[in-house]
């Protein structure tokens, strides 16, 4: 028992290291920051992790996955939304595309028995990143589609656009038996480092590293999955803070602040919003793949409107879009406000029950309610979201970052 | 205009006329005949006879019917709020499932042979119209109009518009939950026989007849009455209206409570053809936006001659494609109105 | 009394001020000229005039009541009405719809009212049924002339009436002012043509960076060097 709890603290403390080297002093050189940063993460984990009865850790665990999956959403809107100002209404539908590519490109084609249950266009059974980079692909490719005619056109008619590529990408995952099953589950998507749970543990891990892993049994994967993911949205927001720095990201900025003088200082305005467009749909790709890797199977009825769409918009304006950090935050805090929302609701189940006998089975429309008030309450009141947009310092006119 | 500026300026000069005819209205009008007759090949080599086809169309006409009861109140809050109320499609539902909240409310009498349905759901239907159209309002009062008064940008409107889609949505949800319903349970609906072979159902008929006769009004009111006149006029030039001393927020709660009723109905009669679905109004809104952008955003006939081709090429595809994919089509038309002529049949040449 | 008094006006968009401490006046039945260069603020003093733009200090009287951030809709009903440059008709309404759009604050019959604007501008008479939206310049600025003088205002602002108008034009439009004053209505008038709108002011202001620099009546200013130099030449 204590041997798994320090290799689960470990692998929370992955996490955690970044989060706190970033918030540790930046006058500090680097790898005392590094160093500090570790020691305080792993501690912290440690002392979670003996806190907390596994129950809820289990809990905790899963609710930091989907809120990272989330977080890579809500950042690849705010690169088409907070930077660029695209008002992208179909993020599920590059959600959609990039889970079941990935999908199909990692797991393999059904033989035998199964072939008769499912049914799927390829199975390349190929690994767990080239799944993510076909996801991302993919997704860019359908954002440059649908993009390439309507971007140069109002944002209304974007908007309009992106509803309607949502509603095909889903029509098609439901109606298509050939395609990946649909309407039924897609399943057995391998998940990533699955070896580390195994025993004995992965072959091509060197003898102490594997010594490390030897106490975690299967049930213990999330908290390896839970290092991925942090790991993917550590990644992503670490290039579009630099991307967002960078020339590129300036021509951005100016395209958004003023059209018409970017225009006329010679950017090519309809190519850069483009551009943004596919990068925020290829993130949103990524989002798709870990979502797939992460439910084991996928169908349609996982990339709705409400939470494929609505809950990324929710999550970026609560956090405050615009800015990276406000991403991540308000898809962590909206996800909880969510998860909290549904314990409220169970408790409220008398309650619910005294007005009609209906109403308990719909509890989580109540919390559907909920959201919505909460956006507009947000637009209403503080359309800054809770960290507002970010102020910006280009990193060449200072040589380091702002 | 940005366009001419860009690097095409110096470019060949063919290319540009080629591309000025492409997004003539006679080309638009080309393309989308060209599209039905592919259609109608399309089904024709599936062996779908033309008796079916012809039936078809007529459906097609009716469903149009429905889809103009929407189009018309969508254009309308586009033209005069200059807001894609996305929460449209929502309020159609809203109106259906009020229908269904009233019907047990009052005696079920026989039905009104040959239609299926009572005069119950008549009254219902004129009670919920206005009701829609008040809810909408409220909608604006409480959310637009601040957002209005902050001259916030239309997209931060258009989210309200999202939310309130939401909002609705999950009302609908807490009341009936997921299930399909209909308004009648149990009662036959037999198609009968037109002339040439067509079949439809007395009901179809009966839709496409009311909103006819809802359309005919709108045009009444558009065309005869002070207040549409101020409403077209909103919808040309807001500021122009203002300074000719046209109360503007009148104007708007007008449009929201026409706009609104014309979508309850709407609702109504697509659930009475149909079933009643929580996602059904959502569902209706790619096919209204398409038809709204066909027919020119803000012209009201121009949105029910884009919702009635919409619905011909909705249900001309059905021959032969799975019927889930309606919305699917009605996007394809939308995309090629975009790329051809983005400011649809009436607007005017190079602009949006 | 003066039928318009605007003492001190101070007014901008968003932090940019562009009239400082402004003053003139327009006494009942005549026309008054306001000219200058581009920029010099003529339209800005207009719009703050009919409530499109907040004063931020000083006083627009029209009679003896204080209007300055009084919304368009109010001072419509005053007795001033305001025709803008551009964008001045409903391009999807006809003729006579926008005439109706002009009254829209009467609740009565606006036949008579109508036939008057059309005595006024025959050229709209038979074009009544026609859309606005296709009609040529001239006739869509008497279209908007014409929707402004519905409610029979005792003062009427023209935003550069004559812009964008062929010479022959110009002349028409000049003359319709001349005879649309003869029949008691005040003008005040912001114009492109300096030439051409101090021959027909009985006053004028000349416009530059936002504030007064000369006035006095339209025949004296032409003839004036100073204003020449300032600005004619139009």
């Amino acid at each position: 028992m204590g041997d798994t709890t320090v290799v689960k603290s470990l692998l929370l403390a992955l996490p955690l290291w970044f989060v706190a080297a970033r918030a540790l002093p930046a006058r500090l050189p680097w790898w005392a920051r590094a160093g500090l940063g570790a020691v305080a993460a792993w501690a912290f984990a440690l002392a979670v992790a003996l806190v907390v009865p596994p129950g809820q850790m289990a809990y905790l665990v899963s609710f930091a996955i989907v809120g990272s999956i989330y977080a890579v959403l809500a950042l690849g809107l705010n690169v088409q939304w907070g930077y660029t100002g695209l008002f992208n209404i179909g993020i599920a539908a590059f959600f959609a595309v990039g889970a079941f590519t990935s999908a199909l490109v990692t797991t393999r084609m059904p033989t035998g028995a199964a072939a008769a249950f499912s049914e799927q266009a390829f199975g390349l059974g190929a690994p767990f990143l080239a799944g993510v980079l076909a996801a991302g692909v993919a997704a860019g490719v359908l954002a440059l589609l649908v993009g390439g005619p309507t971007l140069r056109l109002r944002e209304d008619y974007l908007a309009i656009a992106t509803i309607g590529i949502a509603e095909l990408v889903r029509l098609v995952f439901q109606n298509e038996r050939w395609l990946a099953n649909g309407p039924q589950p897609l399943r057995g998507i391998p998940q990533p480092l699955a070896c580390l749970v195994d025993d004995p543990v992965c072959g091509w891990l060197p003898a102490p590293l594997a010594a490390l892993f030897d106490p975690l049994a299967p049930r213990d994967y999330p908290y390896v999955y839970l290092a991925v993911a942090t790991l993917f949205v550590i990644v992503v927001y670490l290039v579009l803070e630099r991307a967002i720095r960078s020339p590129w990201g300036r021509v951005l900025r100016a395209v958004r602040e003023d059209e018409a003088a970017a225009a006329m200082a010679g950017k090519d305005v309809a190519r850069v919003r483009l551009q943004a467009f596919v990068v925020g749909a290829v993130i949103m790709g990524l989002g798709g793949a870990l979502y797939a890797h992460y439910m084991i199977a996928i169908d349609y009825t996982h990339f709705d409107a409400l939470y494929g769409t609505f809950l990324v918009w929710v999550m970026l304006m609560l956090g405050g879009s615009g800015n990276n950090r406000g991403a991540i935050l308000g898809a962590f805090a909206l996800w909880g406000v969510w998860t909290g929302a549904a314990f409220v609701v169970d408790l409220a189940r008398p309650l619910l029950a005294a007005i009609s006998s209906d109403l308990p089975a719909r509890g989580p429309y109540l919390r559907l309610l909920l959201i919505a008030l909460l956006m507009l309450f947000i637009l209403l009141y503080r359309p800054k979201g809770l960290v507002g947009e970010e102020r910006f310092v280009s990193r060449d006119s200072q040589g380091r970052d702002g | 205009m940005a366009r001419a500026l860009t690097r095409r300026a110096g470019g060949p000069r063919t290319l540009l006329r080629l591309r000025r005819a492409l997004g003539s209205r006679t080309a638009l009008v080309a393309l989308l005949a060209l599209l039905l007759l592919a259609l109608w090949w399309l089904a024709g080599i599936q062996g779908v006879t033309g008796q079916r086809l012809l039936s078809l169309v007529v459906r097609g006409v009716m469903l149009g019917g429905i889809l103009a009861l929407g189009a018309i109140g969508l254009t309308l809050i586009f033209g005069v709020l200059r807001i894609p109320n996305f929460a449209h499609g929502d309020l159609m539902t809203w109106g259906a499932y009020l229908v269904l909240l009233g019907l047990p409310l009052l005696p079920a009498g026989p039905p009104l042979a040959p239609f299926s349905f009572g005069a119950e759901l008549l009254v219902l239907l004129v009670v919920a119209m206005p009701l829609v159209g008040l809810t909408g309002y409220v909608l604006d009062r409480l959310v637009f109009r601040r957002l209005r008064a902050r001259r916030a940008p239309s997209v931060i409107l258009a989210m309200a518009a999202l939310g309130g889609a939401f909002l609705l949505r999950s009302l609908i949800y807490l009341g009936w939950g997921a299930d399909f319903r209909n308004f009648y349970t149990g009662r036959p609906r037999p198609a009968i026989e037109l002339f040439a072979g067509i079949r439809v159902r007395p009901d179809q008929l009966f839709i496409l007849g009311l909103a006819l006769l809802l359309i005919f009004l709108v045009y009444l009111l558009l065309e005869r009455t002070k207040m549409g006149k101020a409403m077209r006029a909103t919808a040309d030039n807001a500021d122009l209206a203002r300074i000719s001393g046209i109360d503007t927020e009148s104007v708007i709660r007008w449009t929201w409570l026409i706009g609104g009723g014309l979508a309850g109905a709407g609702g109504v009669m697509f659930a009475l053809d149909t079933q009643l679905r929580p996602e059904m109004g959502w569902w209706l809104m790619l096919p209204l936006f398409s038809s709204v952008i066909l027919g020119t955003i803000g012209h009201a006939y121009g949105a029910l001659i884009g919702a009635l081709v919409i619905g011909i090429v909705w249900q001309t595809s059905t021959a032969f494609l799975n019927p889930a994919y309606g919305p699917g089509v009605a996007f394809v038309v939308l995309i090629l109105v975009l790329l051809f002529r983005p400011q649809g049949i009436f607007g005017k040449p190079g602009g949006t | 009394m003066a039928l318009l008094t605007v003492d001190g006006l101070t007014t901008g968009y968003g932090e940019m001020e562009v009239l400082r401490s402004l003053s003139l006046r327009v006494e009942p039945g005549r026309i008054v000229s306001i000219i200058g260069p581009n920029g010099a603020g003529k339209s800005t003093a207009m719009k703050a005039v009919f409530g499109l733009l907040k004063p931020w200090q000083g006083s627009i009287r029209f009679g003896e009541r204080e209007i300055g951030g009084l919304s368009p809709d109010r001072i419509v009903r005053l007795g001033m009405c305001y025709v803008p440059q551009t964008e001045n008709v409903f391009p999807s309404l006809t003729v006579e719809e926008n005439l109706d759009m002009g009254a829209f604050v009467l609740s009565g019959p606006t036949k008579e009212r109508k036939e008057r604007v059309y005595e006024l501008f025959p050229r709209l008479a038979d074009r009544r049924r026609q859309r606005a939206g296709k009609m040529s310049g001239g006739e869509r600025q008497m279209v908007a002339m014409g929707r402004a003088l519905m409610l029979d205002p005792k003062l009427l602002l023209l935003d550069e009436p004559s812009a964008g108008l062929a010479p022959l034009l110009v002349d028409l439009i000049f003359e319709k002012v001349r005879e649309i004053n003869a029949a008691g209505v005040a003008v005040l008038m912001v114009e492109q043509n300096a030439r051409k709108s101090l021959e027909l002011a009985d006053h004028a202001y000349v416009l530059v960076g936002g504030g007064n620099a000369i006035d006095g009546p339209g025949h004296e200013l032409l003839g004036d060097p100073e204003v020449g130099r300032l600005y004619l030449g139009g």
